[in-house]
């Protein structure tokens, strides 16, 4: 600002100076500190091994870890896109049944008093215990996946889809029924949107749980050859003490666990950002 | 204006009582007769039931003595809660377009009548704003904009500026005056504010509670228009007094 007119911005004042600081630390902090404890950890980690003299096949360094990653690329990338497919079918799946199981039981007292107990069975009974049944009983290996997968991700889906189909504002109830909607139109324009913001919290977790749900579903099967995603791989290289590749698979799971939640939250953050409290962003 | 109890009323109840469970009769004996074109005010202090009265008018509850008898053929409704009730994913323009998106209307050829509605309320600049970007008084205003959008024969309105701030109140009873006066509706009119209910209305039903019914009925004859100089005017004032005398009668009854 060079305006010479007398009638300029005045001054920030010290308060205003402090909120612009407060404001600068909170932007490049949430990136800047995260990364510096990462790099601190590896760096420790890295002279741990070093110094100490480490056998790879007790502790890789970080360093033989990426390497791992760049030479056996093309054993991980094809279980990555199993591990991968499984997981997003499986949340496709989840999404499909817990939204529509939701719907079905805010619709029908019935439905939902014979059917929610068995959910709620089906949510706290462990994966691991179910998954062996399942692979005899299902004869196809890629079938029993996802429905191990599903089961230990559709809960989260049902139980917050039904909260907000239920959560609409009752005056607003009481105005579509003064205007005659149909049970149809009320769903549709009312329970869907309120529930929307409920539904993608659920989504959020349901991500993370259907990778989990995919990768224990594949330590139960145990079963190799094509087709085998990065838990089998992780698996045999176990079995043959190949510790560096070991930590490669599980940085992948781990990166592909991070980019579906940052997908989702972004997912999340363009459905509601016009009107939601949680995604509109707020003048300070 | 239209007489109270004219030719044919609007509406007709008699002996109307209204129990919630096992509890005390909230309304007991309730008889009120509203004619075409009237603005009724239904006074009161909290728990007179006030508000199920108008519910049971709405037909959103059903009365457990007696009955509500409609002209025909049956009038249509709609309803200003005291809360703005606007749907926050929906811009001003689709949340006025509820009434006709639920008959059936696209958005599209619903547009000439949200326009005018929002024109009426002075918010047709406004038309693709979210709630959230909106004040108090202005979320009101949409409110008002999608309850008069069908031009309905009856307006029920609960205490629709109970919540806002006193410049705000008094701007918007002019200006719901002049959008009556536009449309020519009837209203029944929920409030627990002499001053309010002696403006807007041509008749006030004064309401005592435990259990609750009208203890009074007092004409307005005042002529419309008023604006903001009947607020200084002295038989503004004559008015307000005798109302406030007998809502505190109305009261010590109940006490």
């Amino acid at each position: 600002m060079t305006d010479p007119a007398p009638l300029v911005l005045a001054p920030p004042d010290a308060e205003e100076r402090r909120r612009r600081r407060a404001g600068r630390f909170e932007r490049i902090g949430r990136w800047a500190f995260p990364l510096a404890v990462v790099l601190l950890l590896l760096a420790a980690w890295d002279r741990i091994v070093v110094w100490n003299d480490i056998p790879p096949y007790v502790l890789p360094s970080p360093r033989l870890v990426i390497g791992t990653l760049a030479t056996d690329w093309p054993v991980l990338l094809p279980a990555l896109l199993v591990t991968l497919q499984i997981t997003l079918l499986a949340l496709l799946a989840a999404v499909l049944g817990g939204v529509g199981l939701a719907v079905l039981f805010t619709q029908s007292r019935l439905a939902e008093m014979s059917f929610y107990p068995y959910a709620v069975i089906l949510q706290v009974t462990p994966l691991v215990a179910i998954a062996p049944l399942i692979f005899i009983y299902v004869g196809s290996k890629l079938a029993a996946l996802l429905l191990c997968a599903w089961i230990v991700a559709f809960f989260p889906v049902l139980s917050n889809t039904t909260l907000g189909l239920r959560s609409a504002d009752h005056n607003l109830q009481d105005l579509f029924r003064i205007y005659g909607a149909t049970r149809w139109q009320r769903l549709r324009y009312l329970q869907a949107p309120a529930a929307l913001p409920y539904f993608l919290g659920g989504l959020r977790i349901a991500g993370g749980l259907s990778l989990i749900g995919a990768v224990v579903a594949e330590y139960v099967a145990g079963t190799g050859g094509t087709g085998s995603g990065l838990a089998f791989r992780i698996l045999e290289a176990s079995y043959r003490l190949n510790i560096p590749r070991m930590f490669a698979a599980l940085l992948l799971i781990a990166l592909t666990g991070v980019a579906i939640y940052g997908a989702l939250n972004l997912l999340s953050y363009m459905l509601l950002r016009k009107w939601h409290e949680s995604a509109v962003r707020r003048e300070r | 204006m239209v007489e109270s109890g004219a030719a044919q009323p609007l509406l007709d109840m008699q002996g109307i009582g209204k129990t919630f469970g096992r509890g005390p009769a909230t309304l007991q004996g309730l008889s009120l007769s509203l004619g075409r074109g009237e603005f009724l005010s239904l006074l009161g202090p909290s728990g007179c039931g006030k508000t199920t009265a108008l519910r049971l008018i709405a037909g959103l509850i059903a009365p457990t003595e007696g009955r509500i008898r409609w002209a025909e053929p049956k009038p249509r409704l709609s309803f200003v809660f005291q809360s703005p009730t606007l749907m926050p994913w929906a811009t001003v323009e689709r949340n006025v377009w509820l009434p006709l998106r639920l008959a059936g209307r696209s958005l599209a050829a619903a547009r000439g009548e949200i326009a005018a509605a929002l024109r009426l309320v002075g918010l047709e600049a406004a038309a693709r704003a979210y709630p959230r970007e909106l004040s108090d008084g202005m979320k009101m205003r949409v409110s008002i904009a999608r309850a008069i959008l069908t031009r309905p024969d009856l307006i029920l309105m609960d205490e629709p500026f109970a919540a806002l701030d006193e410049i705000t109140r008094f701007r918007l009873n002019e200006d719901l005056l002049a959008i009556r006066a536009a449309t020519g509706c009837t209203v029944i009119f929920v409030t627990h504010s002499v001053f309010e209910s002696v403006f807007l209305s041509n008749r006030i039903c004064v309401m005592a509670a435990r259990p609750g019914r009208v203890a009074a009925e007092i004409p307005v004859p005042a002529p419309y228009p008023r604006g903001d100089a009947f607020r200084g005017a002295p038989d503004y004032a004559a008015l307000c007094q005798r109302v406030s005398g007998t809502l505190r009668q109305a009261m010590g009854e109940a006490a």
